[in-house]
């Protein structure tokens, strides 16, 4: 076993990653909170008033990250879910389904701030339009993806049907985003069309692209997180795990 | 032990759940009548209009067909999981896909076929348009292979649940999403006087598509759900 793959053995193992992402995981969280923050800060105050939708276009701010978000994460869940199936490291299983979660709160954000956003703008909480209807089967992928995982007792195999679950879908998307947009041009031309980046301009792209960086800087801090309570969870009567338990108890009786 | 062909195997598997069917026939009308109450339901929450039901009511068909698809679905694998031929099945010595292969061909065979003979019915009690009448069957005829072939794999990776019935929905219906689009959207599109081969031609690509990759899938989602 040469020295590459004796280090990427030994850091999948449930202790090392546990103790690993414990240490990445605060830098995530502080690096996304603090570019998040710069960020809002560039969008809200000082980038200009659009001069056609006003304040209001200030929500794309937290919208379209979150829905580069939303794909994002499910690319990572199914990129983690192909591994977990076809080499069965433990912690891409454990990886995978913690992203399910974050990647279906990315996406509910999203549509929740679109339907904002579309009030003032359409007149209307929601509309059939093609990439709100991809979005929204996207959000039911995630949930059952979720579903799936806590119906089944055993945490392995929960994982590896899940997982399994989520390679469908990603064949899935491709072909609901095309099948929805056939559709919604049957009926009628798009009378809806969002802002193309070419249009915008560069003192609004920067918050944009900055608040696209720290979303996902804060994502791997959440699926870090996670990922330790999956460890936990998955190797629970281990000594690893009973070593941080009984450290932990010495620590709150002290 | 010497194991016999794998055509025999095949061919007395198909046998064999055929005679279950058989057996129990009455359990097979259910999704017709399953569907023929769903339709019936649309008039009474909308009103009689004819006009208003005429529009509707390929897409209602469509839909009504579906849900009952979904609800038979959970009968695919339930019995032989319960009884144990299922985990024989894996453990044989034959290509599963292929098993399961037949396996879904059967269960397309007596669940959806018999809802494809009465669409026309369906069809009529919300007064369906002329020119879809031929139509409507014959996109139900590409459609409702797909849905079987998708739902078999999410079958398999729920099989041995207690409760899997509102979970299965959720895990299906997004994957029928496209199905739906372009099936009734062919109706849709004839009934408006528009072109309507290339959703009926999408179909029948993702038809056979569907038929070379979903046993392959639905075998590998069984062998994690029964290990």
């Amino acid at each position: 076993m040469n020295a590459l793959t004796l280090w990427f053995h030994k850091t999948g193992s449930p202790p090392t990653a546990y103790r690993l992402a414990g240490r990445i995981m605060p830098w995530c969280y502080g690096l996304g909170l603090v570019l998040g923050l710069v960020a809002l800060y560039g969008g809200l105050v000082l980038a200009p008033r659009d001069y056609q939708q006003g304040d209001a276009y200030r929500i794309i701010f937290i919208h379209v990250p979150c829905a580069w978000m939303s794909l994002f994460a499910y690319f990572f869940m199914a990129a983690n879910a192909f591994i977990a199936l076809v080499w069965r490291i433990k912690l891409s299983e454990v990886l995978a389904m913690a992203a399910a979660p974050i990647g279906a709160a990315f996406t509910f954000i999203t549509l929740v701030t679109g339907s904002i956003w579309g009030k003032p703008m359409w007149g209307t909480w929601w509309t059939w339009d093609a990439r709100l209807t991809s979005e929204l089967v996207l959000l039911f992928l995630y949930l059952g993806v979720i579903g799936l995982h806590a119906a089944i007792e055993d945490r392995r195999q929960a994982a590896r049907a899940a997982g399994f679950l989520a390679l469908i879908g990603i064949v899935n998307i491709p072909i609901v985003h095309f099948s929805v947009n056939w559709w919604n041009t049957l009926h009628q031309g798009s009378t809806v069309r969002l802002m193309g980046p070419s249009k915008i301009d560069a003192s609004m792209i920067w918050p944009l692209l900055l608040m696209a960086l720290a979303t996902h800087v804060w994502f791997f801090g959440s699926v870090l997180a996670r990922t330790r309570i999956g460890l936990l969870e998955l190797d629970g009567g281990k000594d690893w795990v009973r070593a941080i338990a009984l450290d932990d108890d010495k620590e709150a009786h002290a | 032990m010497r194991s016999g062909s794998t055509t025999a195997a095949c061919a007395a598997l198909v046998r064999r759940d055929l005679t279950l069917v058989w057996r129990r026939r009455g359990d097979a009308a259910n999704p017709i009548l399953f569907a023929l109450i769903v339709v019936a339901l649309f008039p009474l929450a909308l009103g009689p209009e004819p006009e208003q039901l005429r529009r509707i009511a390929a897409g209602v068909v469509f839909v009504a067909i579906l849900l009952a698809g979904l609800l038979a679905l959970d009968t695919l694998f339930r019995s032989d999981y319960e009884d144990g031929s299922l985990e024989q099945l894996v453990l044989s010595p034959h290509p599963l896909s292929l098993l399961l292969a037949c396996k879904i061909a059967v269960h397309w065979f007596t669940t959806a076929l018999p809802l494809i003979i009465v669409s026309p019915l369906l069809g009529e009690l919300l007064h369906l348009a002329e020119p879809l009448r031929g139509l409507l069957p014959l996109a139900l005829l590409l459609a409702t292979p797909l849905l079987s072939l998708l739902g078999a794999v999410c079958v398999a990776l729920t099989v041995g649940m207690h409760r899997s019935g509102m979970l299965l929905a959720l895990l299906v219906l997004p994957l029928y999403v496209p199905v739906l689009i372009f099936g009734a959207g062919a109706c849709n599109a004839a009934q408006a006087g528009l072109p309507f081969a290339a959703p009926l031609l999408w179909l029948g690509a993702a038809l056979v598509l569907a038929l070379v990759l979903a046993p392959l899938a639905c075998a590998a989602a069984l062998r994690i759900s029964l290990s």
